[in-house]
């Protein structure tokens, strides 16, 4: 007699999930460009319409964030990712005559996208889009958290999609997610890969789920300005990338590192941008609120830089977006050196851009490897150094970093979900994009001469679905003739009309099986 | 090679079907063996059973719609383990914890009109029910059914359905029970006008039949004809009901309100007897006139009750209703393919949902396909009364990978038994029949 396992309440339902979402992706595989793009737009215009709603609700969820920056994310990864991808093509083959290869689209099939608490619906919206783009199915499985606005974002993303044509399925969400429920969906093999952006624990559960997975690490991203930048510009981008929805983004700069011989310049143009340089006690006492023990308090996760400073009894201007805390060495035991997803930015001085670089390296040791990393400078020497030398996968140059290295505001893919490669222990080590969904099947002819490839073009293997997906099941004989057509008799069928009506019945039934 | 089971068991299957024939049935044990199905069913899984010898089966027969969801659906049996801790069969005769909670979730999913469960053990229990009831509500005795209709083997269910098993024990009763041909609307008529009849019983779509279905408009006429004529509508679902349509029940798609709904086989998950019948505030009456009308030792028994309760909750939940949907489609697309290969031979496809009759142009064509299917890895079995139509059946929980395994091994096996025929039948194929006995 075999055991039957008891499992957790959600969790045979979610499982469930997974198979209709297998069902999903199987018709969607199948569609073509054209609807595929159809179907974009619609989610895209259902989420930017509500980017304001979505961006409220998560505030008020979650207390992390502010909201007018959440609503710019939300539009960012709605409208902002189809635009981005509006010319790509992860749908038709690709024929390369030169090479005799041709390329067939394999989409992933289900993904199962694990999503943050801190950029909640941004997140939800982006995996969503991506999926769609590229005829995945999702399951979304929020962090609790946040499980209301992105259970309710993902529903509605996913009638549009089925409104402009999707399978049905094609989108859905767990609304009450939980550790073992997380957990059998991680290793469920209907999941084809695992989006999974959040905590260390949850991305390194999703690399032992024994699915693929595709999970990112921390950032703590340090930022040079070397005596060669526009310490104007780079002050309002910094100030302005660290006060974005309150350095709740991965991308957020971490720790400035400034060459001391413009280091008061630029703390003053920091000032002018609302910065607010923290004197040696309050820096203390603001330490020791935000790293309580010498470990972050995740309750200051994209809280106001005022109610940080508040909290620490530390009295700021009212104008104060971020905090500056001064600390000397980028070393283990300095909590400041460490990663900090709210307005209070690291702040240490060093002789030249060359110690800057070493410090830059040195905070990346303590956390943030294979993440990002931004510089101010105008000298390609000292940004080509400092690329080399920080063991990060994107540097973002004269620019924020919570926005640039995410991909909005520089041309890398604008992305939720950040590839921290090998070093950082991920598979992905570029911005997360739609490419990364599908694999190819690639047609290889022969290298002989003698054998010639034809001609591809206008051989699709892809269709326009000519009917809701699935179809709704009707009766096989539901295109027959009707000669009951009334439910109700106004009255008694005369017997002659009676004789009438079954020999028309019998006539059309035998010419129903004849034909 | 021996089979133990615990408290039983065989050296050999040759020896279990020795002792089948001697203490329990040799009627039927000779039937399969002859008829080239020897499945003596052991382990079962999911839309599988596996024979003593070890031979897969992927179940399409589903045992009328018991297995609806699979053999042994986790769910199901967790919940019905998980309860054998707390109940058991319960005490017919008191308020009970289990029944009531099911009837309240049987009622709430009910088509319009329905306000009460009464419970039975099998679905024959369950017609017996649904004609006593009847009978009490209207004061009249005659039940009008379809000829060739089938609603179990109890006593007044048996007298509904084929001279095949009433005759049998002298069970038949045709002044009671006038039988009536399928889609024959002047014939329904012509039984009702004297306003003697208590009810109508009818399979949504007759299963034991083929499944024909029934003609756009049929039912709703019929329904009209039974208000007209004063006659209750007892709508027997126990093989289209439980979302084997995309709906909970058949009849939804008809807009039918029925007096009287029966649902039993897959009402508990397969694991555990249990039938049920749903009546509206009319026919609710003898309830309570006289509680004790009915009586049933098992008749709702809680544990089945409980496997009830898993069983609709799965059935009622959207992500099923749209994989039946899938599944619908893409076994319908199927075997549509199939059949375009094989049009003299697979001469019609019966569909509603996953309710499935598949038409043959031999008059035993459904035995001789039942046998190559079985060969080829998949059991359904052949219409009874109709053995031209294979009935072909599957779960509403079905995967992707199943469907597909489903049509591959269909199609080689419609292709062998047409192959096996005689060469002249094969030349000169009897044309299909109408599925109406007009």
């Amino acid at each position: 007699m075999s055991e039957t396992t008891v499992e957790a309440v959600g969790v045979p339902r979610a499982r469930q999930m997974l198979e209709l979402a297998g069902w999903a992706s199987r018709a969607y595989a199948r569609y073509d460009s054209a609807t595929v793009q159809r179907i974009a737009e619609a989610v895209v215009r259902v989420a930017e319409s509500k980017a304001e709603h979505y961006a409220d609700w998560a505030v008020r969820e979650t207390g992390f964030g502010v909201v007018e920056h959440k609503i710019v994310k939300n539009k960012l990864c709605s409208r902002g990712i189809l635009d981005a991808y509006r010319d790509s093509d992860y749908v038709s083959p690709r024929i390369h005559a030169e090479r005799k290869i041709v390329e067939v689209p394999r989409p992933a099939g289900v993904i199962l996208a694990l999503t943050p608490s801190t950029n909640p619906v941004s997140t939800v919206y982006f995996k969503v889009l991506l999926a769609l783009l590229t005829r995945n199915a999702i399951v979304v499985s929020p962090h609790p958290f946040a499980k209301e606005c992105c259970a309710d974002a993902a529903r509605e993303l996913g009638k549009a999609a089925v409104a402009a044509g999707a399978p049905d399925g094609v989108v859905q969400v767990v609304d009450e997610p939980s550790i073992p429920l997380i957990d059998a969906l991680m290793t469920d093999e209907r999941t084809n890969v695992i989006l999974a952006t959040g905590g260390v624990p949850v991305v390194r559960a999703a690399y032992g789920s024994g699915n693929p997975a595709i999970g990112v690490g921390p950032g703590n991203v340090p930022v040079l300005v070397d005596a060669t930048a526009d310490l104007h510009r780079a002050a309002t981008k910094l100030v302005d990338s660290k006060a974005f929805d309150n350095s709740i983004l991965c991308t957020n700069e971490s720790v400035l590192v400034v060459e001391e011989s413009v280091a008061d310049r630029f703390i003053r143009e920091l000032e002018r941008s609302g910065a607010y340089l923290l004197k040696d006690e309050e820096r203390d006492r603001v330490r020791d609120v935000v790293f309580p023990e010498g470990r972050f308090d995740t309750s200051l996760v994209g809280k106001d830089a005022s109610d940080i400073a508040a909290r620490a009894q530390v009295r700021t201007p009212s104008r104060t977006r971020i905090l500056l805390a001064p600390f000397d060495a980028a070393v283990d035991e300095e909590p400041l050196a460490h990663e900090k997803l709210c307005p209070v930015l690291g702040l240490v001085r060093v002789p030249n851009a060359q110690r800057g670089i070493r410090t830059a390296v040195a905070l990346l040791r303590l956390g943030g490897a294979g993440h990002s990393a931004v510089i101010h400078s105008t000298d390609p020497g000292t940004v080509m150094a400092y690329a080399a030398a920080v063991r990060v996968l994107r540097v973002a140059v004269n620019e924020g970093g919570s926005t640039g290295c995410a991909g909005f505001g520089t041309n890398l893919a604008p992305s939720m979900t950040i590839g921290t490669g090998f070093v950082g222990r991920s598979s992905l080590g570029e911005n997360l994009e739609p490419k990364h969904l599908v694999n190819w099947t690639q047609v290889a002819y022969s290298t002989d001469p003698a054998e010639v490839m034809p001609s591809f073009v206008g051989i699709h293997p892809e269709e326009a679905p000519l009917e809701p997906v699935p179809p709704y099941p009707v009766a096989s004989n539901a295109g027959a003739p009707t000669l009951t057509a009334v439910p109700d008799l106004p009255e008694e069928v005369p017997t002659e009309l009676r004789e009438e009506l079954r020999r028309l019945i019998l006539e059309e039934l035998t010419a129903i099986v004849r034909g | 090679m021996s089979f133990d089971y615990g408290d039983f068991s065989y050296a050999s299957k040759d020896e279990m079907l020795e002792k089948s024939r001697e203490f329990w049935n040799p009627g039927k044990t000779d039937f399969w063996v002859d008829a080239g199905v020897p499945l003596v069913i052991d382990r079962r899984e999911e839309y599988y059973l596996y024979d003593m010898s070890g031979k897969r089966l992927l179940d399409v027969h589903l045992n009328g719609g018991t297995y609806n969801l699979g053999h042994r659906n986790p769910e199901v049996v967790h919940a019905v383990t998980a309860a054998t801790a707390h109940f058991d069969i319960g005490n017919h005769h008191f308020p009970s914890l289990a029944r009531t909670a099911l009837a309240e979730a049987l009622v709430t999913s009910a088509p319009p009109g329905i306000t009460k469960v009464v419970y039975g053990s099998g679905g024959g229990e369950a017609i017996d029910i649904a004609i006593k009831t009847a009978r009490h509500t209207t004061r009249k005795r005659k039940v009008v059914s379809i000829l060739k209709a089938y609603h179990g083997h109890t006593g007044l269910a048996v007298a509904t359905g084929d001279d095949r098993f009433s005759k049998l024990f002298l069970a038949d009763r045709p002044e009671e029970f006038p039988h009536v041909p399928f889609n024959d609307l002047n014939a329904m008529e012509d039984a009702l006008r004297g306003r003697d009849v208590a009810a109508v019983l009818i399979e949504t779509i007759p299963a034991t039949y083929g499944f024909p279905l029934p003609d756009p408009g049929y039912l709703e006429t019929v329904k009209a004809l039974c208000e007209r004529y004063d006659a209750l509508y007892i709508a027997d679902e126990v093989q289209t009901g439980l979302m084997r349509t995309g709906e909970l029940w058949a009849v939804n798609k008809h807009g039918i309100a029925p007096d009287i709904l029966v649902t039993g086989k897959g009402i508990s998950g397969g694991m555990y007897p249990l039938s049920a019948v749903l009546v509206n505030e009319r026919s609710a009456g003898w309830l309570t006139e006289d509680g004790f009308g009915h009586i049933s030792t098992f008749g709702g028994a809680e544990l089945g009750c409980i496997a009830g309760l898993k069983a609709l909750e799965i059935c009622n939940r959207a992500e099923t209703r749209s994989m039946v949907h899938y599944i619908s489609d893409q076994i319908g697309r199927g075997l549509r393919e199939i059949q375009a290969q094989f049009p003299d031979w697979f001469v019609g496809i019966r569909q509603h949902g996953v309710v499935m009759g598949l038409e043959f142009a031999h008059p035993q064509g459904a035995k001789l396909v039942m046998r190559s299917l079985y060969e080829n890895g998949v059991w359904a079995i052949f219409s009874t009364l109709d053995p031209r139509v294979l009935q072909f059946k599957p779960g509403i929980l079905m995967r992707p990978q199943l469907c597909e395994d489903l049509l591959d091994r269909t199609a080689v096996a419609i292709d062998q038994a047409r192959s096996a025929l005689p060469r002249t039948v094969r030349h000169d194929p009897l044309r299909s029949r109408t599925a109406v006995s007009a």
